[in-house]
């Protein structure tokens, strides 16, 4: 640190007590517990608005995903000697460890992630969440624990992209005359490891609890109007996606490594 | 009643609240006037608990504020009202959700005893047909309304008001003060009001602080702001030509 340029230093530092900041609402959002009637009404909108709301774009992208990868697979594996239902085995693999778990996610940092810094951050600007402060409300407590709650329905959202992806793969190899029903779903069964399965369910509960919680620390600690929430809604997805990218890793380390 | 004793507020090297030491009483409208940057949002940010002075002390009804434990603080949190000045609605809750919140939060009334109480203070701010809009769907006057029903739905001891008629038209501006005024005294609050309306200093301040770089530079009341010869105080509220010819035609009537 010493031998650090002073600004670089400085940056350092802000990180560490950004992070720091972090931890602290996190312990925070667990404090003095809003009452259960209340509480209960709004984990039931925000699983409506954070899980329900985005299945659409997720079924979408799941299902072009699994296709694309099936073609890719097809198009690049063109030696006679390399069975076709290796196609499918790619595509199960694919779907079920990445692009299901951290792909959708990525997207999801942008979805979700957006609408609670912004929603959060409008709060801000609006003195809402002064209004609860001074109410004797635990702001946090009141606006982040349902949200993390909520994202614990994301894993749902995700076997459901894992379905589409696979069924998206199968369409576009069967139909499009790169493998036979019998190989796909002979690569699909193929060296199957359970434990992939609970790995990739392991990592989506860790993304979500990071969809949840860093875009509202970006927008619960915003300072400024409304340029400023546009602008935290920004920072909040780079640095979702920075989390998610990173934790993938540590985590693929861990547990597969 | 409230005692504020010698508070100082600094952000960093920013020396805010230099030592201010005032009484706010029952039943009566208390002005907190002052330029832009003068403190006044600190100092009442400092009286709601959510800034901490570093020196100095609040006593609420002989409890020091400093003194209390974090639950005692909350307790007495929930005998504060506030009114902002963008009303700080929650934009997810109809008027009448508004109003209900703090209920639902801190009492355990039945769904028809809150309903009751809200139908009770929303009549009290003569807002009868609203119950079921959202606070897009009705006017800066009426949103000011609701926030007066929200801060005095809990019966509250204190009733804080930052700009309460920022935004507004002057019919509605002084309809919002003699609401205030009124609610003050039929509820025995002590109401404290951070204000630059000089209608509003003029037609309900009975008592009131002038701050000046974090500092009491005058109090008194609304009378007495006339024969004031404090020159930072006549600079400042008597700054325009209107208010200078009422303030002469006032002295001349007394004369």
């Amino acid at each position: 640190m010493l031998f650090l340029p002073e600004e670089v230093n400085f940056c350092f530092m802000n990180y560490l007590a950004q992070i720091g900041s972090y931890f602290l609402m996190l312990r925070e959002v667990f404090k003095k517990p809003t009452k259960w009637r209340i509480m209960k009404t709004l984990i039931l909108k925000e699983i409506d608005e954070l899980v329900y709301s985005s299945l659409g774009i997720i079924i979408f992208i799941s299902f072009f995903i699994g296709a694309v990868v099936t073609i890719q697979t097809a198009l690049n594996l063109n030696n006679p000697l390399i069975p076709k239902n290796l196609i499918a085995f790619a595509t199960r693999q694919s779907v079920i460890l990445e692009f299901a778990p951290t792909f959708v996610s990525i997207i999801m940092a942008g979805k979700v992630g957006s609408y609670i810094t912004s929603s959060i951050g409008t709060m801000r600007v609006t003195e809402q969440i002064d209004a609860l402060e001074v109410m004797g409300v635990n702001a946090l407590n009141y606006l982040v624990f349902p949200k993390i709650i909520a994202m614990l329905f994301y894993p749902f959202a995700i076997a459901i992209a894992m379905y589409v992806g696979i069924f998206g793969g199968w369409l576009a190899g069967v139909f499009g005359g790169f493998l036979t029903n019998a190989d796909f779903v002979t690569g699909l069964t193929l060296d199957f490891i359970p434990f992939h399965i609970a790995y990739a369910f392991i990592k989506t509960l860790l993304f979500a609890i990071v969809i949840a919680t860093v875009p509202a620390f970006h927008g619960f600690y915003m300072k400024g109007g409304a340029l400023e929430v546009g602008k935290a809604s920004t920072t909040a997805f780079v640095w979702t996606s920075v989390v998610i990218i990173i934790l993938n890793y540590i985590l693929t380390q861990l547990l597969l490594g | 009643m409230i005692e504020v004793k010698d508070i100082h507020k600094s952000f960093g090297e920013a020396h805010i609240l230099k030592g201010i030491t005032t009484t706010f009483e029952k039943g009566k409208t208390n002005l907190v006037i002052g330029q832009s940057g003068s403190g006044k949002t600190v100092f009442l940010k400092c009286l709601l608990g959510l800034f901490s002075p570093e020196v100095g002390d609040i006593v609420y009804d002989d409890k020091v504020y400093a003194n209390l434990s974090g639950d005692e603080q909350r307790d007495l949190r929930q005998e504060m009202g506030m009114v902002f000045q963008g009303s700080a609605l929650f934009d997810s809750l109809t008027v009448a959700g508004n109003v209900q919140f703090p209920l639902e939060m801190f009492t355990k009334q039945s769904k028809s005893e809150m309903q009751d109480r809200v139908d009770t203070v929303l009549k009290r701010v003569n807002l009868i047909d609203a119950h079921h809009k959202f606070p897009s769907e009705i006017s800066g006057g009426m949103q000011k309304r609701v926030a007066i029903a929200r801060a005095i739905v809990m019966n509250p001891k204190y009733l804080f008001c930052d700009e309460p008629n920022s935004g507004l038209d002057p019919k509605t501006a002084i309809l919002i003060d003699n609401l205030i005024k009124e609610i003050t005294e039929e509820y025995h609050i002590v109401t404290i009001i951070n204000t630059h309306d000089m209608n509003s200093v003029m037609q309900i301040g009975e008592k009131i602080l002038f701050l000046k770089n974090g500092l009491k530079e005058w109090e008194g009341t609304k009378h007495e702001i006339f024969k004031t010869d404090n020159e930072a105080v006549t600079g400042f509220v008597y700054s325009s030509d209107l208010f200078k010819k009422v303030r002469q035609m006032y002295i001349e009537e007394r004369n």
